[in-house]
């Protein structure tokens, strides 16, 4: 799977889990970009996001992402 | 039958639209963060009807929310209370105890809740629903751990206990068994250790929606939706084969093919009979050869007399379940439906959709962990009492099938030869009286509720004359199922204080009966009016206009009868002066 077919995807899962049609990620984005992306809402993303890879992040990982970038090296790394 | 839905879908529900539901306010105390929780029963709420309005304490704030009489929890004033006290809480306490205390350590926890309970019954009457602890293994001794009493998973286990033993004492508190849920969804799905360092929460995100369902249950339960009827379908479903096919001898149970998996089922349902859960048959079937192997086969657990209406013929299942329903006077919401036929489970679905039907799994083997993980049977209350319920519902199912043949009420009430004894109070029956008067709801006229202290007060009251009513007929006894309370107000009024009765009985023309003992009382002692009295209640709807069908005249809000001019209504109940 590529870099843009993971970002299709964890696109989903945001529109998904923050019940939202509207949204549009990008590389860039961030908590401050996307309305109800909070700490709560985090935890959801990440959990949705391990099941959809199955994958698990470790914890340090989950704290670290600072845009949608960061996290799709995350996956990709697994 | 909804399947547990994800956390992600129950929170969705939240932005549903929760009009007409019942409303309950939920206080939760929590801690470790409680806020998913928060979401997941407000979610599990709309898929069970309930309107939760939830107020959450801050984080970590158990303790000083209740010792507080000034607290938030206290101006909320909840239904109920929901307490999380976290294992890992629980372990973090018991790490920094001293070793030589803690053999100690359930005690001191225990004691603590103890004196929390008692804070929050001290200053309000709500219910108290409390987590128990799931299983941590801080694995220092090993198996040993089982023996030695200081060792952690020694103290969590005995604090379960002991918590068992609180909450039978307590009759506010309820326990939600997250030990229990753990051990079906295993410790591996029920906590996820690297979001409980990043936030402190405990609960996987897969563990919610089962503990948000086993709370909710629990919260429906104490509002009164409990289920109390399981029907069931017999071929297939009670046991392998067809009967009307295979015959008696090939039908699987016991040590026949996969007998195992049915009889293990139907002892399942033997012990639900045993707590109070009635039970009806429904299958498509010649009643005759559908009852053979109750009768005959000698290895089937459930028999007929486990049975209180058996409907077995070629007709649909929904009429049928209609025809259940209408004999034992309960609400299709209380009604479960087991049927390993998904045509007939659709169509039960279909029709009656207040009536609870799950997917029963292909496999027979499955069936029971299948059922045990719905939980159906969720109850706040049990009392021995409840196993003879199914002895008077199978009375009720003969009376309506004799009903059937008669042509009027007439004619069918005289073929029930019934007859009542009339006695004041008296010490025998003085705690069924009380019973009577705390439970009845619906044919109860002023819904005054009267102890056992206040029942002997009245029976020694010079200013009052007490009546109760027992119902035997030719089907069976219905023991003592009408009270009546009569006072003095003056030489020419006496007033029905009390007037309730069992709506066991309804239809029987047991009213009149009742007034012409009333009104042969008054007419004795020179009264000349009868004077009765409705109370609204949510519940009473069903007496409203008991007096003005009786002839009563209203005046301001009572309702006055002319002694004089009564005359004796027509009743087919005899008295029985004998005792």
């Amino acid at each position: 799977m590529d870099r843009k077919q993971i970002l299709e995807e964890v696109n989903e899962i945001f529109i998904d889990t923050l019940d939202d049609d509207e949204i549009v990620i990008k590389e860039g984005s961030s908590a401050d970009d996307i309305e109800d992306w909070d700490s709560l809402t985090h935890i959801q993303l990440v959990v949705a996001t391990e099941k959809a890879f199955s994958i698990r992040f470790t914890s340090k990982e989950i704290q670290s992402w600072q845009n949608v970038g960061e996290m799709i090296n995350c996956i990709i790394s697994k | 039958m909804k399947e547990i839905k994800s956390f992600s879908k129950l929170k969705k529900n939240i932005k549903k639209d929760f009009s007409g539901f019942s409303k309950v306010k939920l206080a939760i105390l929590g801690d470790s963060a409680t806020q998913f929780l928060n979401q997941a029963f407000k979610g599990q709420g709309y898929d069970d009807k309930l309107d939760l309005d939830i107020w959450e304490s801050e984080f970590n704030q158990i303790d000083r929310q209740i010792l507080d009489p000034n607290s938030d929890l206290y101006s909320y004033a909840p239904d109920i209370i929901v307490i999380f006290k976290s294992s890992h809480k629980l372990l973090s306490k018991y790490n920094k105890s001293t070793v030589l205390s803690r053999s100690e350590f359930s005690n001191d926890v225990l004691e603590n809740i103890s004196d929390l309970l008692s804070n929050i019954n001290s200053r309000l009457n709500s219910k108290i629903i409390l987590f128990n602890f799931n299983e941590i293994d801080d694995s220092i001794l090993g198996g040993l751990a089982n023996q030695v009493e200081s060792s952690f998973l020694y103290q969590l286990r005995k604090l379960n206990y002991e918590l068992m033993l609180l909450s039978s004492r307590e009759s506010n508190l309820f326990l939600c068994d997250l030990s229990s849920i753990q051990n079906l969804l295993g410790k591996s799905n029920f906590f996820q250790p690297s979001i409980y360092i990043n936030t402190e929460m405990v609960l996987s995100l897969d563990a919610l929606p089962h503990i948000a369902k086993r709370t909710i249950q629990i919260i429906s339960s104490l509002n009164g939706r409990q289920k109390k009827c399981l029907i069931l379908d017999l071929d297939n479903t009670m046991w392998g084969g067809v009967i009307g096919d295979d015959g008696i001898e090939n039908i699987q149970i016991g040590g026949l093919g996969i007998g195992k998996a049915f009889t293990e089922f139907q002892y399942w349902v033997k012990k639900l009979s045993k707590r109070g859960i009635i039970l009806a048959v429904c299958s498509k079937n010649t009643e005759s050869i559908a009852k053979t192997p109750f009768e005959n086969h000698p290895e089937m657990v459930i028999r007929l007399e486990d049975i209180a209406v058996f409907v077995a013929n070629w007709e649909n299942k929904a009429d049928n379940i209609r025809t259940i329903q209408s004999i034992l006077n309960i609400g299709f919401d209380s009604m479960v439906f087991l049927d390993d036929n998904p045509f007939e489970r659709n169509m039960v679905r279909t029709n009656l959709s207040e009536v609870c039907v799950p997917e029963l799994p292909e496999d027979p083997a499955d069936y029971l962990e299948y059922i045990y993980g719905l939980n159906l049977f969720e109850t706040s209350n049990y009392s021995y009492e409840d196993n003879k319920r199914t002895k008077q519902y199978q009375t009720e199912a003969k009376r309506v099938a004799v009903k059937k043949r008669f042509a009027n009420e007439d004619e069918f009430l005289s073929s029930l030869d019934m007859v009542s004894e009339i006695e004041p109070f008296n010490t025998f029956n003085t705690p069924r009286v009380s019973q009577l008067s705390q439970r009845s709801n619906q044919f109860n006229l002023r819904t005054i509720r009267y102890s056992e202290a206040d029942i002997k007060s009245i029976s020694e009251s010079t200013t009052h004359e007490s009546f109760t009513f027992t119902l035997k007929d030719k089907f069976g006894e219905n023991g003592l199922i009408c009270v009546i309370i009569l006072e003095t107000k003056s030489d020419e009024d006496l007033f029905i204080d009390t007037w309730f009765m069992s709506c066991r009985v309804l239809k029987r023309g047991m009213e009149n009966f009742v007034l012409n003992q009333i009104v042969t009382f008054a007419k004795k002692y020179n009264f000349k009016n009868v004077i009765g009295e409705y109370i609204k209640t949510p519940k009473n709807e069903l007496v409203i206009n008991h007096y003005s069908d009786l002839g009563f005249k209203k005046n301001g809000d009572k309702w006055f009868l002319d002694v004089k001019s009564y005359q004796n209504k027509k009743t087919f109940i005899k008295i029985n002066n004998n005792g």
